[in-house]
């Protein structure tokens, strides 16, 4: 296992450099001038001067091994230092967002939360209502229960979020005037009150998202079950005259939640992705809507970072989940 | 005598009791099995009616959807009627009229045309991806490694930013190589085909890595068949179950994507209409108007649901397992 989980980890580094060129390259097609935006009054040798000193004159492979040393180098060092006081980061160069000359980390690191709380709490709340209508559904096999799930999985498969999104927004802030329709990430909570008002304006953005996830899961949820319900240590139980709730809610449960944890381990990287639709709807001023507007704007240092921290965690989160899967299930030997 | 008695008894209870089936073709009994689930009928027959609709609407419906009418512009549909008297409607304009006074009817008819079109256009050309990748690496083992290698690269990719990038970054380029329609169109169905091929290459490969290895390939490969022609011939007319499977998820994902990139703003210029970009050109104006989010919404959503239940229903009607039971 450890042997495989070393392989795994050093032939994931090749693999995340391959990813970065192939973004660097496409970012370097780029038709968009970053000094598109500076008056046309500054004379050309002064843009010229502007445009090195955002270090575009350099050739691609030179621009390529700087933006590596920024991530891998510089950014890990402003961390120490953060954490421990040092001062090992002192006067180099951090990867320099051209919207607002800020070092990206920080604003990444600055938008993070909002993202975590409603994409992340969202993740939760799908996996909470998915895990006991799988249960139930695979349990009731084509009952009336089962087909109703079907048909609401079928529905969260199929109603894209920017249609769900506007439908909650029509229905409960405009019609109803329940929650509020903009997510406000100004807002502090201190109180019962400030707490009530940020359930309020969580609520519909967590519920949009969780539906897409409870669709997902709970259709892997009623399969896993079903694939194990029939099998010959369930009948063994039964036999022993164990209760039905503990041949379900342990035997069967434990086995099939196996394959269930792998599939949730591989969606979390899409947390931190940040839902782009949903953030841009409700005004969630997340990592998704950075990314959005970094775009429109062609800040090209802060979509290559952003691209590419999501890529580390999908690479990091397939490999969690195939160790994960080989620790859980002990038929399953990779060495 | 007695013996010829007892001879025709024994051929007696070999006889069959009733008449002969007639021969039943493989498809015959996929239609039999697929036309048992209720839902994916439901699904199959409403795409068919959609794409009937978008199809052969304009012929039916005359009216130009790039047809400003300022006099009439902000038309409610004529069912608002119902509930409020003094809607300002038109019979002549059942869905009513846009804030230009483009008739909402002839919008979505056009809409559902790019955005059908794209889907398919997109499906068939992840499914050529997929299944080129898919047999290559299943059938020619030397070749195995590196594609798969490929594929789970494309995987751990970030697709829908990437999407995006893509998008904004070549949208010039091909607009001014082939019309602003065309470009965008061409953009739009390369960039959702080459981010989405990788499940059906999975799939393929799987179901190609068991076939090879049966004997009625190894009988192909004895005579002294071509491997193109054993895999023409032989392997992909048995991974045409599988390969259907994916095409209708293909298909839904490929409607949904291109939604998303006209909801934020990437997709085709902003005078040709899809269903995507009409709802999100509605949003702003959501709260007098909320039937312009809703009908492109509406079907957007029932497409997308149909093409998910033929493809279950499909599933089922394609494995040979589950069929005739």
């Amino acid at each position: 296992m450890l042997t495989y989980t070393i392989r795994r980890l050093v032939l994931s580094i090749p693999t995340l450099l391959f990813i970065s060129i192939v973004i660097f390259l496409l970012l370097q097609l780029a038709p968009g001038d970053p000094m598109a935006q500076v008056p046309l009054t500054v004379p050309p040798e002064v843009k010229q001067k502007m445009r090195e000193a955002l270090g575009l004159g350099a050739p691609i492979h030179v621009q390529y091994w700087k933006w590596l040393v920024q991530f891998f180098w510089v950014e890990p060092q402003v961390l120490i230092d953060h954490w421990f006081g040092t001062a090992f980061a002192e006067g180099k160069l951090r990867v320099i967002s051209w919207q607002t000359r800020s070092p990206v980390m920080d604003i990444v690191i600055q938008r993070m939360p909002q993202t975590l709380w409603v994409v992340g709490m969202s993740y939760i709340v799908g996996i909470l209502i998915a895990l006991p209508i799988g249960i139930y559904s695979a349990y009731r096999q084509y009952s009336l229960f089962d087909q109703a799930g079907t048909f609401i999985s079928m529905i969260g498969f199929s109603i894209p979020p920017f249609f769900s999104g506007v439908l909650v927004i029509v229905i409960f802030s405009v019609n109803l005037g329940w929650f509020p329709s903009i997510y406000d990430t100004t807002h502090v909570v201190n109180d019962w009150d400030s707490f009530v008002v940020q359930l309020k304006q969580m609520i519909m953005p967590v519920m949009v998202l969780a539906l897409q996830t409870t669709a997902q899961i709970s259709r892997f949820m009623r399969a896993s079950m079903l694939d194990n319900l029939n099998q010959d240590y369930v009948r063994t139980a039964r036999a022993k005259g164990l209760k039905e709730s503990v041949v379900v809610m342990v035997h069967v449960l434990r086995n099939s939640m196996i394959p269930i944890i792998t599939v949730i381990a591989l969606g979390i990287p899409a947390i931190f992705g940040g839902a782009i639709i949903t953030e841009t709807l409700f005004k969630v001023n997340g990592i998704g809507q950075l990314l959005l507007t970094a775009l429109f704007a062609n800040d090209l240092p802060m979509v290559m970072t952003l691209t590419f921290i999501f890529a580390i965690l999908i690479v990091v989160f397939n490999l969690i989940a195939d160790v994960l899967y080989g620790v859980l299930d002990p038929r399953i030997r990779y060495d | 005598m007695t013996d010829q008695n007892a001879e025709l008894e024994t051929f007696g209870a070999l006889k069959d009791k009733e008449p002969q089936k007639e021969p039943r073709s493989q498809w015959k009994d996929v239609w039999d099995q697929f036309s048992k689930h209720k839902g994916a009928l439901i699904g199959g027959g409403f795409l068919l009616f959609i794409t009937l609709f978008v199809l052969i609407g304009p012929l039916i419906w005359q009216v130009d959807p790039k047809a400003l009418d300022i006099r009439n512009k902000d038309l409610r549909p004529v069912y608002t009627l119902l509930w409020d008297g003094e809607a300002k409607t038109l019979w002549s304009r059942p869905f009513g009229t846009d804030n230009l006074g483009r008739d909402i009817m002839a919008t979505l008819i056009a809409g559902g045309q790019a955005s059908l079109a794209v889907g398919w256009a997109a499906m068939v050309l992840s499914l050529l991806i997929g299944t080129t990748v898919g047999v290559t690496a299943g059938y020619f083992k030397r070749l195995d490694g590196i594609l798969m290698r490929i594929t789970d690269l494309f995987l751990s990719l970030p697709i829908l930013p990437l999407l995006l990038v893509a998008v904004t970054l070549f949208r010039q380029p091909l607009r001014a190589a082939f019309g602003p329609e065309g470009g965008m169109f061409i953009l739009i169905v390369g960039v959702i085909g080459i981010t989405s091929w990788m499940p059906t290459a999975r799939i393929v490969r799987g179901e190609i890595l068991a076939l090879k290895e049966r004997e009625f390939v190894l009988a192909a490969r004895s005579i002294g068949t071509t491997p193109f022609l054993i895999i023409r011939r032989h392997l992909l007319p048995n991974v045409i179950s599988p390969i259907m499977v994916s095409a209708t998820l293909g298909l839904a994902t490929a409607i949904i994507t291109e939604s998303a990139l006209s909801f934020l703003g990437v997709g085709f210029p902003s005078d040709f209409p899809t269903w995507g970009k009409l709802l999100s050109d509605a949003v702003p104006r959501m709260e007098e108007f909320p039937e312009r989010v809703m009908l492109p919404g509406i079907l957007i959503s029932l497409t997308v649901l149909s093409v998910n239940y033929l493809g279950d229903g499909l599933r089922d009607a394609l494995d040979p397992r589950i069929r005739g039971r």
